[in-house]
């Protein structure tokens, strides 16, 4: 009786709208493994030819060498470049980041005259065009008769990173319960000591991401970098240069070893924190 | 520490204590003592300033006005962390990045005590939980969450204990049973204990005492037993339990009762319960204490004639019932199911009746439906 009022109950799908619901189903698997292909060939490639024995020019492929790897400061200037930009990232992360999380704890706990204001002029910075910023700042160091070079190039690097740690750590601030404060006031912490156990130990990862943004726009950061480094050559610097004549491999190792040293630190970090949750 | 910790003990009195935002008054000329070692709620609707009163009292909000004293020492002005009052907080609030011990640690260290383990056991002991010292709060279940923030707050001994909506967060089975070990706790610690809470049961619980509040101001305040059986007025009437509220007119005295007239029908009630300031009152009963009977049975004590049986609910423990009487009124009545069956039926004429002692008269110009609009699941947001 059941098994007869089952059989009558569903109906059976057409071979149509099953192959519909499959692809429907997939499609987006499909999408997925196009996206990801279209983003990671150029990574795929310079990796690949960081194996190149090529000789002056890495545009052909001559043959497979470990030598690159082995030796990567063998091109000209390439570690001295690497060293200048590594040089700029930290002394430029270092300092945006200290003063990008106090604005950032200004804008999103006080309120005072001017806090709608200040927070536009934070996202100034992100929107104007690079190459506006790099010629009016080179303008600006020489109206102050400072020359281009290592630490104009410095200062540069500050002003831009500093948006992105407001922004970071900002967001970071306003999804922490003002409750776990007072909590930390009503069990006999004062200001100092509930900022210190309370409020920065729950922020510090808004930091450190920050932190890491900033080293990385600093680290690739090329049209402000040209306009105020004067004879100064950083890494991006060094691949435009030399792209007229030929990148060498070395590049390509350098580049790779970027990219794995990211990837490393994003999966160690990834580890740690589902081994903490 | 910017200025010594406080270390008052005694009696909690808030003095014509008084918090306005802008037009609005949250809290407006209170004043209350709470007794040391006493369980003391403040019970009302959302919006009403129990929870402000709470912040002003842990120091999170500060008065606009009045005074907070703790024994002899004036701490209104002080900041929370020279009071030695400590809060239970809604959500708990435990630190997301310290294990649980160092989270009930956490108040014992900022006071430079050294050696806290054996006080930190101790208390983890107290919630029955000691075996969760090293896991972060995320691992725990809401009502260990619950028992953490607790054993957070005891741990310091504090002169107050300040609870907001403590088991607001519980399902209801969880919040039955914390609320005998909060309860059972407090005996055991000996500590003070102020206790926010929208949920009428929750505060006749546990409260020794019970504020009620409606609008800022304290509506009545006493024990459990004596808000629910003698309200003075419609809003703790309403809002404690539920309550048939009759208009009538004081016609008479005889001794020490008064003798109201309801429609016509006299009835008695003692002296002592009438919070009538003329002649005109409403006289109160609650659902529970009213007794139905058929016309021709005898009975003794106040009797309402001429009720019509319009509703029956069975709900088990008891009979649901609504009567609707002469003057067009419909009264609850809830009769205890002794034998079992539902003895009446819908269209029944009846009598009502009941003992004069459980009647109290209220003013006669009260709003009868305040405090019943009110919805006592209401999240409270302030």
């Amino acid at each position: 009786m059941s098994q007869k009022i089952k059989d009558a109950t569903i109906p059976t799908i057409p071979l149509g709208g099953r192959i519909q619901r499959w692809i429907g189903r997939n499609l987006i698997r499909f999408y997925a493994i196009f996206a990801f292909t279209y983003l990671f060939i150029p990574v795929a490639y310079t990796f690949a030819f960081s194996f190149n024995d090529s000789g002056k020019s890495n545009l052909i492929w001559k043959g497979f060498t470990l030598g690159n790897w082995q030796n990567p400061c063998g091109a000209p200037e390439v570690c001295s470049a690497l060293g200048n930009s590594i040089k700029i990232g930290f002394l430029a992360t270092f300092f945006s980041t200290i003063l990008g999380t106090m604005i950032a704890f200004a804008i999103g706990r006080h309120k005072f005259r001017g806090r709608s204001t200040s927070n536009l002029l934070i996202f100034l910075p992100m929107a104007t065009p690079e190459i506006v910023m790099g010629a009016s700042l080179l303008s600006l160091f020489l109206v102050f008769k400072i020359n281009p070079g290592f630490w104009p190039t410095v200062i540069a690097h500050i002003v831009f990173c500093i948006s992105f740690v407001v922004v970071t750590v900002k967001a970071r601030i306003a999804s922490l319960d003002p409750r776990l404060e007072q909590a930390a006031m009503d069990l006999y912490a004062n200001e100092f000591e509930t900022f210190r156990r309370v409020t920065l130990p729950l922020v510090a990862p808004g930091i450190a991401g920050a932190a890491l943004l900033a080293f990385s726009l600093s680290f690739d950061d090329f049209i402000i970098t040209n306009f105020n480094s004067g004879t100064l050559t950083t890494f991006p610097k060094f691949i435009y240069v030399s792209a007229a004549r030929g990148i060498p491999a070395q590049a390509n190792v350098i580049g790779s070893a970027m990219f794995f040293l990211a990837l490393t630190i994003v999966i160690v970090g990834q580890l740690v924190n589902r081994r903490k949750g | 520490m910017t200025k010594a910790s406080i270390e008052a003990r005694g009696d909690l009195r808030l003095t014509r204590l008084t918090k306005s935002y802008g037009d609005f008054t949250a809290v407006d000329d209170l004043t209350l003592t709470i007794p040391k070692g006493s369980f003391f709620a403040l019970l009302g609707p959302s919006g009403c300033g129990k929870t402000t009163t709470l912040r002003m009292i842990a120091g999170l909000e500060e008065p606009t006005a009045g005074s907070i004293h703790l024994g002899e020492t004036d701490i209104t002005t002080t900041k929370p962390y020279q009071r030695p009052i400590n809060t239970v907080f809604q959500n708990y609030a435990l630190f997301p990045h310290l294990t649980i011990f160092e989270n009930i640690a956490f108040g014992l260290r900022r006071r430079g005590q050294k050696d806290v383990k054996e006080a930190v056991d101790k208390v983890l002991n107290l919630v029955e939980l000691p075996h969760l010292a090293e896991r972060k709060p995320t691992q725990l279940s809401g009502g260990q969450q619950q028992r953490i923030a607790l054993a957070r707050a005891i741990v310091n001994r504090p002169a107050l204990l300040l609870l907001d909506e403590p088991l607001g967060a519980l399902d209801l089975k969880l919040r039955r049973q914390m609320q005998i070990e909060l309860k059972w706790i407090q005996k055991e610690v000996g500590l003070t204990f102020v206790h926010v809470t929208h949920d009428q049961e929750e505060a006749m619980t546990m409260a020794d005492t019970i504020a009620v509040m409606n609008e800022g101001q304290i509506e009545q305040m006493g024990s459990p037993a004596d808000l629910y059986d003698n309200p003075e007025t419609a809003y703790v009437a309403n809002f404690l339990g539920q309550s048939n509220l009759i208009k009538g007119t004081i016609s008479g005295n005889d001794g020490d009762s008064l003798i109201v007239d309801l429609y016509g029908q006299k009835i008695a009630l003692p002296k002592n319960r009438s919070h009538a300031i003329d002649n005109s009152t409403y006289a109160g009963i609650r659902p529970e204490k009213f007794r139905i009977s058929l016309l021709e049975t005898p009975v003794h004590g106040n009797v309402l004639t001429g009720g019509r049986i319009e509703d029956v609910s069975y709900i088990g423990v008891s009979t649901q019932y609504q009567v609707e009487m002469p003057w067009g009124q419909e009264l609850m009545v809830f009769e205890q199911n002794d034998d079992g069956v539902a003895p009446f039926n819908k269209g029944d004429a009846v009598n009502i009746s009941w003992a004069p002692t459980f009647t109290f008269a209220l003013r006669g110009d009260e709003d009868v439906t305040a405090g019943s609009e009110v919805q006592p699941e209401d999240i409270d947001e302030e």
